[in-house]
């Protein structure tokens, strides 16, 4: 590549605008405080991790993590996601705290990804993880505050997809019994989302017609609680009933939320199998092509720092909602503004120190060595602001004789 | 109610034999749209519209969600790898992908592959235990073997009519083309009863193989 333009930045990563700033803050401070409300408190950790510790651990590929070197030769990593760094503290630094710990957090995090728009190489994830508790009700609490979390970021038209990773497992554990092979190139088909792939390997594997058929209706296992009665028909798998029996009672649960309405049970949806070991969940809103949280269980993940544990939790895609809210205008801070001589120049800043005192309005002093010209340039508008070289003000205070 | 559901269609080849596919399952799609210009053709008695699109970019509009649902050949799938559902398989545009050379092709030290599907072609030669150069062409890429560009070629064959007429022959073949239906990540779970509709009508309609 040719050497930079002064304008360029590496790719993937973006400037945000004051008037996206703001709009990005609000969501994050109204999801935080939403957290904060459910008992969720905040914690920060650093933008670097080794790689032989939180970047081995994280859920991330590694071809997709930013690596680079320390004085000494060490592997580094930009934290890619900040589930294995909330593990590392919660092992170590909160080790006497008793479970179950609820942490949030919002944070940069970073992925190598290849080149093309709209995927980030930098982006935002305000989520929550609930720390040493297996229940039901933990995996229920952590879909519910997701709920919660994107009503308070304003996201209005949202579906949740939940799903649990011990289904598929028994069925195809009690279907194709000690065919690993298979049973992995199955789970890869539905991880890459390929359903005609799933149902030629399927056919290419001549199973008995009726195996055949449950394997290939499993694509079909979507919608409400009644999904559960059906999947307890389709495998006695112990594992996949395990599934099915704590997926109901997430179910249960969460309409006791009264949240039920948000929720489709799918059985299609996998998140990454050696990662989830149990309930897993995505989030999607209306006009955005690309979900806006996910989350599930990981019951291995802190053993790895010597702590072993069971864990829930989620992540908001906190820049993917600014595209879905994004549209909507926000009323940035009004502004006065003092213009003044040099004569007037003490009146000026101690009126300005009033005003700031006075609360809400942020204040901008320009001294001004042309009055004509100044006055010329000053426009009022209909609304009755004014407008002084493309900058809107409230009101004007003017101190020039 | 579901909002429209909006779906990329390739112009071309393709075009005619999937609105013959989509006619047939009960949709009504006009089947003559090459000679108009007109890029986006609103249905609204079947509350879907169709985007007209070149058939390589098909899956990036359904991967960025800017339409919910696109028809699309399995080589540009392979090729692109996206991030989308591949929900049928619909029998259509059948072809293969195949490795073709002159009559008289040796192995030679460097290989050199010419093609248009770079990204096919480098991993079907890993997986070989091959390295091979790959050239990326855009077009006629018989062409590539006679002049001495690529000692062989990847690429598209359905009646294998142009290679004869070329002289080249087909080597192996890498796999079987058919046109998917490919779903957005989230247009599948927010518009899941209409994507399933029409899943459920055109399935109807597919030969046995594709069935659920």
């Amino acid at each position: 590549m040719s050497k930079p333009k002064v304008f360029e930045k590496p790719v993937g990563v973006k400037d945000y605008l004051p008037e996206a700033v703001t709009k990005l803050r609000n969501i994050e401070f109204r999801v935080l405080a939403c957290m904060e409300r459910w008992g969720y408190t905040q914690i920060i950790t650093p933008t670097l991790e080794y790689y032989d510790t939180v970047g081995v651990a994280s859920s991330t590929e590694d071809k997709k993590l930013f690596k680079l070197l320390d004085r000494k030769g060490n592997t580094l990593v930009l934290r890619s996601e900040m589930t294995a760094p909330i593990a590392r503290v919660a092992s170590s630094l909160l080790r006497e705290y008793a479970f179950p710990l609820r942490l949030s957090y919002h944070s940069n995090v970073f992925r190598a990804i290849e080149e093309e728009a709209g995927r980030d190489s930098e982006f935002f994830q305000t989520g929550v993880e609930l720390i040493g508790d297996a229940s039901s009700e933990a995996d229920a609490e952590v879909v519910a505050l997701a709920i919660a979390s994107l009503q308070a970021a304003g996201v209005g038209t949202f579906k949740i997809a939940l799903g649990h990773v011990g289904f598929l497992n028994g069925l195809f554990q009690e279907t194709l019994e000690g065919r690993l092979g298979d049973q992995q190139t199955l789970k890869e088909h539905l991880l890459n989302r390929d359903y005609v792939g799933y149902r030629e390997a399927i056919q290419a594997l001549a199973l008995p017609e009726e195996v055949e058929r449950e394997l290939i209706g499993v694509l079909r296992l979507r919608g409400g609680d009644e999904i559960c009665a059906q999947a307890r028909m389709v495998s006695q798998h112990p594992i996949a009933q395990d599934a099915i029996r704590h997926l109901c009672e997430v179910w249960d649960v969460l309409k006791a939320y009264g949240v039920s309405e948000h929720v489709v049970i799918d059985l299609t949806m996998i998140g990454d199998f050696s990662y989830y070991t149990g309930m897993t969940f995505e989030g999607y809103a209306a006009e955005l092509g690309f979900p806006v949280c996910s989350g599930g269980r990981y019951d291995n993940l802190l053993s790895q720092f010597g702590r072993p544990a069971p864990a829930t939790g989620f992540a908001l895609k906190t820049n993917r909602i600014l595209e879905v809210i994004g549209k909507e205008t926000v009323d940035q801070p009004a502004r006065v503004l003092i213009a003044y001589d040099a004569e007037h120049r003490e009146e000026a800043l101690k009126r300005a120190i009033g005003t700031r005192e006075s609360g809400s309005a942020a204040v901008i002093t320009q001294l001004v060595t042309d009055k004509a010209a100044w006055t010329e340039a000053l426009h009022k508008r209909d609304d009755g602001q004014y407008e002084l070289q493309g900058a809107v003000y409230k009101e004007i205070i003017n101190l020039i004789r | 109610m579901e909002d429209i559901l909006k779906v990329a269609m390739p112009k071309g080849r393709i075009y005619k034999q999937a609105a013959k596919l989509f006619h047939k399952a009960g949709l009504p799609i006009p089947e003559d749209l090459e000679e108009g210009r007109r890029l986006i053709i609103p249905v609204p008695e079947a509350r879907m519209e169709f985007i007209l699109a070149k058939p390589v970019d098909v899956p990036t509009y359904v991967e960025y969600g800017v339409a919910d649902i696109g028809v699309v050949g399995k080589d540009v799938l392979m090729e692109e790898n996206r991030n989308v559902y591949e929900l049928l398989d619909l029998g259509i545009a059948r072809c293969r992908m195949s490795v073709i050379g002159l009559p008289d092709w040796k192995p030679v030290i460097n290989p050199r592959v010419a093609t248009k599907y770079p990204n096919v072609a480098s991993q079907y030669f890993r997986e070989q235990g091959q390295q091979v150069e790959v050239i990326k062409l855009n077009g006629s890429i018989e062409l590539a073997p006679l002049i001495g560009l690529a000692d062989r070629i990847v690429d598209m064959v359905e009646t294998g009519q142009t290679l004869k007429e070329n002289g080249l022959v087909e080597q192996e073949e890498i796999f079987q083309i058919t046109s998917r239906l490919i779903a957005n990540r989230v247009s599948y779970r927010m518009k899941n009863d209409s994507i399933q509709r029409l899943c459920d009508m055109l399935q109807a309609v597919l030969p046995v193989a594709g069935k659920i």
